[in-house]
């Protein structure tokens, strides 16, 4: 490969292509992810000051924010990945939707157990209805909704698309459901006791707040590309290219 | 495709789903006391206490709503599925989501309404004074079409899929939140005097957005589904 | 160092239950996550060198 520079993305788009690419990436991302949550987690800890209000309960927000947000965030990706499969037709993004999916539950139910675990010496109850754990709750029934639709058919092409409708639809709901769990919160509690106040932030706090946020997006990545190897084999398993891969993973790995 | 065609062969597809509700009757009636006895169960576990149930009674009531409506949900389009009558639908040159749109409302006219008739009187038992009797009934009007046009995407999307019937809950009912909170909150905030008029306009809006938008994909789905 | 001693850090001002369960079950799920990916990938690869009778379901 003479001219490096001018890489046709194209060639990656079929999963045999995709495979090795993949594999290539993950260790990187894998790094870099250690590293930035390992830099987040020092100064989350050791940088930033205690908090005036909340004490030292706040530093939940290291993990709980990111947490949120990667849940939010992986969601969209995988509608889109869903969107390009029905749009184009390419297993590919199905499989990239399928590879996502069960991260951003995990960190839905990351978030939600540490929102309650911030909640629980903030305002006194382990769970607090309050508009964004209580929409949190139900992206994680919508995550679920996308697996288990998926689990349940056993034609595979079927079995992608349908789940992509169903992302999809999901994903058109959302801020739908956000802002009807919003009016409900407010509707119900006089002093809106609201788990969006978020401390003041100190400049540190919200610097390690964000590399916690790209780290946890690295490490995302990696695991993704991980699943999408694993899906892109069992898939294939019946080809000769899949066979042929799996000799040669075994070989790399021994 | 010319309109009276569409519209001919919608009205035909309502009067025949009605006709074969009507040849089961017991498919209707399981509805409607499902619906009855739901309602029942909570003061049952709750207690008769009349203030209690006043209050409780916007959200039990809405919620026994939805939960017939999933249980009826299964039969939508099963029963075409199974003699082939869906498959003619994709091939007459009438759209499917205009056929979708004609399933949608015999569904909701043979299941939906019925708890809407229904309503008052439940509302009686759990002691709601006439006005939120009133608010109560126009929400359920407004909201359960809306519930049965997305749960028609949950019913397309597991046709014929082993354990359909709980997989549909479990894809519908987080997509019927939205609806439940502003129906309940309708009955809710009337009673407690700001007005039913925000929440009343929402659910209308709903059921508008709810027409025009699931019909397409509940036919994307049912194309999935049959390929 | 904002901490007087490993005790202190420990203790998170009271609040030490909430703060490290937080980051514990943050940890062990992301760890955990990473470990079943490692058995799945074993496990494709066993699956592909040996193909199973898979009784007409297909694997996804």
């Amino acid at each position: 490969m003479m001219d490096r520079l001018h890489i046709n993305w194209f060639k990656y788009s079929s999963p045999q292509a995709f495979y090795p690419l993949a594999g290539h990436l993950l260790p990187w991302f894998a790094a870099a992810a250690t590293l930035l949550i390992g830099v987040g987690l020092y100064l989350g800890f050791f940088v930033a000051p205690t908090d005036f209000q909340q004490g030292q309960s706040y530093r939940i927000i290291f993990v709980h924010v990111p947490a949120a947000w990667m849940s939010m965030f992986l969601y969209v990706m995988m509608a889109m990945w869903a969107g390009f499969g029905l749009g184009l037709n390419a297993r590919l993004s199905f499989m990239m939707a399928q590879a996502i999916a069960p991260t951003g539950a995990l960190f839905t139910f990351i978030a939600l157990v540490t929102g309650a675990m911030w909640g629980k010496p903030t305002w006194g109850a382990w769970w607090v209805w309050d508009a964004r754990l209580t929409s949190e709750l139900i992206l994680l029934f919508l995550y679920g909704g996308v697996m288990l639709l998926r689990a349940s058919i056993d034609d595979l092409r079927r079995a992608d698309r349908a789940s992509a409708v169903f992302a999809l639809v999901g994903v058109v709901n959302v801020p739908i459901i956000y802002f009807s769990v919003r009016w409900w919160n407010t509707l119900h509690q006089g002093a809106s006791v609201s788990m969006t106040a978020a401390p003041k932030m100190a400049a540190t706090m919200l610097t390690a707040m964000l590399i916690m946020t790209l780290g946890f997006w690295l490490y995302s990545t990696a695991v993704t590309l991980g699943r999408m190897r694993c899906v892109i084999l069992e898939r294939e398993r019946r080809s000769a290219w899949g066979v042929h891969q799996a000799h040669r993973d075994v070989l790399e790995v021994h | 495709m010319s309109q009276p065609g569409m519209l001919a062969a919608v009205c035909e597809l309502i009067r025949r789903d009605i006709l074969l509700a009507m040849r089961r009757r017991s498919d209707v009636m399981t509805t409607v006391l499902f619906f009855v006895m739901v309602a029942s169960l909570f003061p049952l576990g709750i207690g008769p206490e009349p203030a209690v149930l006043r209050m409780i009674a916007p959200g039990v009531l809405w919620v026994g709503a939805l939960l017939s409506c999933l249980l009826s949900l299964g039969r939508l389009f099963t029963a075409d599925y199974a003699d082939g009558v869906l498959e003619q639908m994709l091939l007459i040159p009438q759209p499917l989501s205009v056929l979708v749109i004609g399933k949608v409302t015999a569904h909701w006219l043979i299941s939906g309404l019925p708890v809407v008739l229904l309503s008052p009187l439940l509302g009686l038992q759990f002691g709601l004074n006439a006005e939120a009797l009133g608010v109560l009934t126009l929400s359920l009007l407004l909201g359960t079409p809306t519930l049965s046009f997305i749960g028609a995407i949950g019913a397309a999307l597991t046709l014929g899929v082993r354990g359909s019937n709980v997989l549909i809950a479990l894809l519908v009912l987080p997509l019927f939140i939205p609806v439940l909170i502003f129906g309940a909150g309708a009955v809710t905030s009337s009673a407690s005097g700001i007005g039913a008029g925000a929440h009343l306009s929402l659910l209308g809006a709903g059921l508008f957005i709810a027409l025009a938008l699931s019909p397409w994909a509940t036919a994307a789905s049912l194309r999935i589904a049959l390929e | 160092m904002q901490w007087g001693s490993v005790s202190e850090f420990m203790a998170m001002g009271g609040y030490g239950l909430y703060v490290w369960t937080s980051f514990g079950v943050t940890a062990l799920c992301m760890l955990w996550e990473v470990l079943a990916l490692w058995r799945r990938h074993a496990a494709a690869i066993a699956g592909t060198r040996e193909p199973i009778l898979d009784h007409g379901a297909g694997r996804r």
